[in-house]
């Protein structure tokens, strides 16, 4: 009655019955999750963080065996550090910089992400997505002891979903039975292939890519790679259209094979036909135990909308990419730290519910943007032409000898957090000369921090979780409020910052700044100087009052 | 706004339609294929400008 679909690595949420589903009416809670993923547990510490309670609902007891993300990047190590996860993530995960990509036998040219000084966390790590999800949830069950109201329910099932004007009536099925509970918000993180889409009959459209990729996660036993992303197009190994090698913690790696579209799945999902193509590849002496392998076909789609009413979609169930520049779970962290606060602030009463309109316009944005991204590396590595082949072909024979072509070279743009630019939040620019990368809508880049111990304080973990107004070399008060919503001062002294990194990416051409930003870190408003009149009115536009 | 140049332009045309007709000698039309289309990224990546290169792809699909 109640099997599982998938092995799980850890089992971190046993089942446990609980007084809800021996109440007589049905109990109301103001937000719950449908999903226990990583975009689901993020909603939880995202509210829990504001002492908003929110319930989890995963039809499983914890997280699933097997790695499918391994690429996490800087933004999602930022937005699970204001979690309270980023820390054991970063310790666990593997830093890498190094590509080296090949052609047939060859290899065309290697890059080096060369990461920007001044930030706290590194461009990207490789961490198998189990641990990421454990980590995330260890910290739920952390901030629970704390006294946080947040809770995550192993094997609780939701069969169906009623949505009604102002809540939605979920029937969960568990263990011992099903029970009927209530909800003031629902939030859908359930995933690809989301039930819950299904049940309310929306639609998620887009592109079905005609080819599939085998992976193989290895542990190497007589032999060491290096810690570098490694990517052969056309290897002569023939064990592949294409190969990723990439490194995971614990002397893991990653290797993936495009197989073509039409393979016998079971045939090829034989170990001993995998260890041929691995074998192939990595010639002979090699020696290595398997540890995980999968086939996977994928898709670029999205919904239409991803708010309806008090059911709200977030992550892989309202949006969908190829693997390639690794925008899966990080562009859904990115979608939780856009809606955590709009959500906190709407059941809090601090702001009207047409706040939640611009999660919806900022995500939508945001996914479209990782879907060209995606789409691109897919047209790139699996041309669907034959001009389209010969056109990259061409621009990997180049690229041996021309540097031109390199940039044109496309295995995956890695993810990187969206501009919300034309945000109907943002105020008009009023530091026109500042840098772009800090314009209205933008995430706020990390940057050494002047007030705390030399070369140990960052800006980012001193932003976020409320509204902040940020001065450099500027006079402002040191807080106010505005129709219900505070705003805290943290002034800064671009002089104080020796590496010069902080006026580089705050002040630009400017001798001081006053930013408004969002408790997501993305700046809302930008001057040279404080204005009271103006920085009122940008943190009303930015609550959706204006 | 720049556009792409649609009169002549090359001194010495006839000189420069062999010059490109004998890189093709004697290739397979498999290697052709490619040799055009490094050919093409060369000239565009030396072009750079964008609204020239979206002109050219533009009048390239006019055919009489
Ligand atoms: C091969 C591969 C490689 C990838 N590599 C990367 C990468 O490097 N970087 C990256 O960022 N992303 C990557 N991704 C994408 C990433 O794995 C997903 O984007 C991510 O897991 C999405 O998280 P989610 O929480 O939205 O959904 P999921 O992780 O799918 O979680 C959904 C949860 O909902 C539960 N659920 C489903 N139905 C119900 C129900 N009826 N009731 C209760 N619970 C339910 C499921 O059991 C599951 O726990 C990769 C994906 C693949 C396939």
């Amino acid at each position: 009655m109640f099997d599982d679909r998938y092995t799980l690595a850890y089992r971190l949420y046993p089942y446990a019955r609980h007084a809800d589903q021996d109440k007589d009416t049905p109990v109301r809670h103001p937000v719950v999750v449908m999903g226990g993923g990583p975009v689901g547990v993020a909603t939880a510490l995202d509210l829990g963080a504001q002492g908003i309670p929110c319930v989890v609902l995963d039809d499983h007891e914890g997280v699933g065996m097997g790695s499918r993300a391994i690429c996490f990047a800087k933004r999602t190590l930022e937005i699970a550090n204001r979690y309270g996860a980023g820390k054991p993530m970063v310790e666990k995960g593997v830093v890498w910089n190094l590509g080296k990509v090949f052609h047939k036998d060859d290899k065309v040219f290697e890059f080096n992400l060369l990461p920007e000084e001044g930030h706290e966390f590194p461009a990207f790590i490789n961490l198998q997505q189990p641990y990421f999800e454990s980590f995330m949830i260890e910290r739920l069950y952390e901030m629970q002891k704390q006294g946080a109201p947040v809770e995550i329910r192993g094997k609780n099932r939701v069969d169906s979903v009623t949505v009604k004007d102002d809540h939605v009536v979920l029937e969960v099925m568990t263990p011992d039975g099903p029970y009927t509970m209530e909800a003031d918000w629902l939030i859908g993180c359930d995933g690809a292939n989301s039930p819950l889409r299904t049940m309310l009959g929306h639609d998620f459209t887009g592109k079905v890519f005609k080819d599939s990729f085998l992976i193989a996660d290895i542990k190497m036993i007589n032999d060491d790679f290096p810690t570098e992303r490694w990517f052969w197009f056309e290897p002569t190994s023939s064990s592949g259209a294409s190969i990723l090698l990439h490194r995971q913690p614990d002397n893991v790696w990653r290797v993936d094979f495009q197989i073509g579209w039409d393979v016998d799945r079971k045939e090829e999902m034989k170990e001993e036909n995998i260890r041929k193509r691995l074998d192939a590849f990595l010639g002979e002496d090699v020696d290595y135990e398997m540890v995980w392998s999968s086939i996977y076909t994928f898709q670029c789609k999205r919904m239409e909308k991803f708010r309806h009413g008090p059911v709200i979609f977030a992550g892989d169930a309202a949006h969908q990419v190829s693997p390639f520049g690794a925008r899966g779970a990080n562009s859904g962290m990115q979608d939780i730290d856009n809606l955590g606060w709009k959500l906190g602030l709407v059941i809090n009463g601090q702001a009207p519910e047409s706040l939640l309109d611009s999660y919806n316009t900022e995500r939508v944005h945001g996914a479209d943007e990782n879907i060209l991204n995606s789409t691109r590396a897919t047209d790139f590595i699996t041309p669907k032409s034959e001009t389209s082949h010969i056109f990259r072909n061409a621009v990997l024979e180049l690229s041996e000898h021309y540097e031109f072509a390199r940039p044109l070279v496309n295995s995956g743009r890695l993810s990187l957090p969206c501009v919300y630019d034309g945000s109907p939040l943002n105020s008009a620019d009023g530091l026109p000369h500042g840098p772009e990368r800090t314009r209205p809508g933008a995430p706020c880049p990390d940057a050494p921090c002047p007030d705390a111990t030399p070369g140990e304080g960052f800006l980012l973990p001193k932003l976020g979780g409320t509204f902040t107004l940020l001065t450099l070399n500027a006079e402002a008060p040191e807080g106010f409020e505005e129709s219900g919503v505070a705003v805290t001062r943290l002034a800064l002294n671009t002089a104080d910052d020796k590496t010069g990194a902080l006026a580089a990416r705050y002040l630009g051409e400017a001798k001081s700044a006053v930013y408004l930003i969002r408790p997501d870190q993305h700046v809302a408003a930008r001057r040279e100087n404080f204005d009271e009149n103006l920085f009122r009115a940008a943190l009303r536009r930015a609550t959706g009052k204006e | 706004m720049s556009t792409v140049t649609l009169t002549p332009n090359i001194a010495g045309g006839d000189d420069f339609y062999e010059e490109l007709l004998n890189a093709h000698e004697g290739l397979s039309k498999e290697d052709s294929d490619s040799y055009n289309a490094r050919l093409i990224l060369i000239l565009a990546n030396h072009i750079g400008d964008r609204a020239v290169l979206s002109d050219a792809i533009t009048a390239a699909k006019r055919k009489g």
